[in-house]
């Protein structure tokens, strides 16, 4: 099966100002929102939501990264380090209203290693979650609040999300892999 | 349809890591050293917060086992693995079975048995490390081996250089003092040239290594006399003088040595006004280092401590999984 494009560069560009206006539409005190994108690519995808936010509503929202590699649980099984990138959250989240932003949710686990990492950072008042793409097969009981879309997979596929930012162009792609790949 | 092939702008592993043990950093790369950076930056970020704890290495078990006094080096360990999660065991040589008289070797199997994951060792014989490489499957990290090698003090000098200069290549260092016992010395010199900084030694002839200028050597200069020495420098290292060189007979006195090799604030002015001091303590101060410039508004002193435990704390990220 050869390696097929389920988002093109207009269709991410549609998906992310839909939910920019959904973020304002479900957020009563959108000034309380902090975006949180999870490094690598939650990161460029919550600043282009912030950014859509600010033409949409006039609202300036805080952008912050967050890395997760040191909150995993498997990493005493990988061959390969994760690098570890910057965390950097420019307020308190304290009584603020989180959004995490990642491109793919799969297993959870992220999730899971992104919500105990924010809570080390303080006590936020509720963390939503935001994804480009939900691909299922869930191991956690973990859901988004805004989806990109929804893409049915198998696990013997995978879901490549390339951004301009960190790999030069916009596209979501669905690749079929030899073996089943362990999720994250 | 296709997808256009791009090579990710980010790397999201790290695949310059190969080091299952850290001995020295004389097999470290220049890419090596600079996943260090990247990583200990990311570690600072944790020990800014009001809770300097992350689970990463939860479960793992971390021995010190140290058969010389030290201070800031174990504690700095100590440190490093407890904000990481991971279980701390102290292991004093003065007051365990080594003061049975148990051999390394068999403390080495005592520590296997009980499933240490990574040892640091500090020991007063050259060379220590590398037979402990042969006892165990821990990761060993070298935290001292009798005048050969201090990785991971080099590693956070390096680092805290890093962050005053950024651009490191070309950067000039001077390293003053007793370099023929200094462990710091021999790693900084490989860690200082690997990333592209012309180092310039000056200590009193007697004081030099043997051996410098061998093929497998990394290049040095030698300049006894301070002033030329620390012309033009960007970093000054002092080291500590041990005061029981002058008994030896290396030292014609302690006062001579003030005399000529003590860096003070008149000779610490030929160097570039935006110089950084070092100094990998204890401090004899007066003696290799002068109050003013050891308290000065160019000695990274502290910041070289506190940058300590950032470093440690990405060596023991990096270490752990790592294969044998």
């Amino acid at each position: 099966m050869p390696t097929k494009v389920i988002m093109t560069e207009e269709d991410i560009k549609r998906t992310l100002a839909r939910i920019a206006h959904e973020l304002i539409e479900r957020n009563e005190f959108i000034e309380d929102l902090i975006l949180v994108g999870v490094h690598t690519r939650g990161v460029p995808l919550a600043k282009r939501l912030a950014a859509n936010i600010e033409s949409f509503g006039g609202v300036k929202i805080p952008v912050g990264t967050l890395d997760i590699s040191l909150y995993r649980d498997d990493l005493s099984s990988l061959e390969l380090k994760p690098l570890v990138k910057l965390t950097d959250i420019p307020a308190t989240i304290d009584g603020k209203s989180i959004v995490l932003v990642d491109d793919v949710l799969y297993t959870g686990r992220s999730t899971r290693a992104a919500m105990d990492a924010l809570t080390d950072l303080g006590r936020p008042r509720l963390i939503q979650l935001a994804v480009l793409v939900d691909r299922g097969h869930r191991e956690l009981p973990i859901r988004a609040d805004y989806v990109g879309k929804n893409i049915p997979s198998s696990k013997h596929e995978e879901i490549k999300v390339k951004l301009k930012e960190t790999d030069g162009v916009d596209e979501v792609a669905i690749i079929p892999t030899p073996v089943a790949k362990e999720g994250r | 349809m296709r997808t256009t092939q791009v090579k990710p702008k980010v790397p999201e592993t790290t695949p310059v890591w190969r080091h299952h043990h850290i001995l020295d950093i004389d097999d470290f790369t220049g890419e090596e050293v600079e996943l260090v950076f990247h990583t200990t930056k990311a570690m600072k970020e944790i020990l800014s917060r009001p809770i300097k704890r992350v689970p990463t290495l939860r479960g793992k078990t971390i021995v010190t086992l140290f058969y010389e006094p030290s201070t800031r080096t174990r504690l700095s360990f100590e440190l490093a693995a407890k904000n990481l999660s991971a279980d701390v065991v102290n292991l004093n040589a003065s007051v365990s079975s080594v003061a049975k008289g148990e051999s390394l070797v068999d403390t080495l199997g005592t520590l296997q048995a009980l499933g240490a994951d990574i040892v640091v060792m500090r020991h007063p014989h050259s060379g220590a490390p590398y037979i402990a490489t042969r006892y165990i499957e821990a990761s060993i990290v070298n935290a001292g081996d009798g005048w050969h090698a201090h990785p991971t003090q080099a590693l956070l000098d390096l680092y805290t250089l890093y962050e005053h200069k950024q651009n490191l290549k070309g950067l000039k260092a001077v390293i003053i003092g007793d370099i023929m016992h200094s462990r710091v010395a021999r790693s900084n010199i490989w860690g200082l040239t690997t990333m592209g900084i012309e180092v310039t030694l000056c200590c009193p002839p007697t004081l030099l290594p043997i051996g410098l200028g061998e093929e497998q050597l990394p290049p040095v200069n030698i300049e006894p006399n301070i002033e030329l020495a620390l012309e033009g420098a960007d970093m000054v290292m002092t080291l500590r003088l041990q005061l029981e060189r002058q008994r030896s007979g290396l030292l014609p006195s302690i006062r001579e040595y003030i005399n000529l090799y003590q860096l003070t604030e008149a000779r610490l002015a030929k160097a570039k006004p935006d110089a950084l001091v070092f100094h990998p303590g204890p401090i004899n101060e007066g003696v290799e280092i002068s109050p003013a410039v050891a308290h000065g508004p160019q000695s990274v002193i502290n910041e070289q401590v506190a940058n300590g435990v950032a470093v440690r704390m990405a060596l023991l990220y990096l270490l752990t999984g790592s294969q044998k």
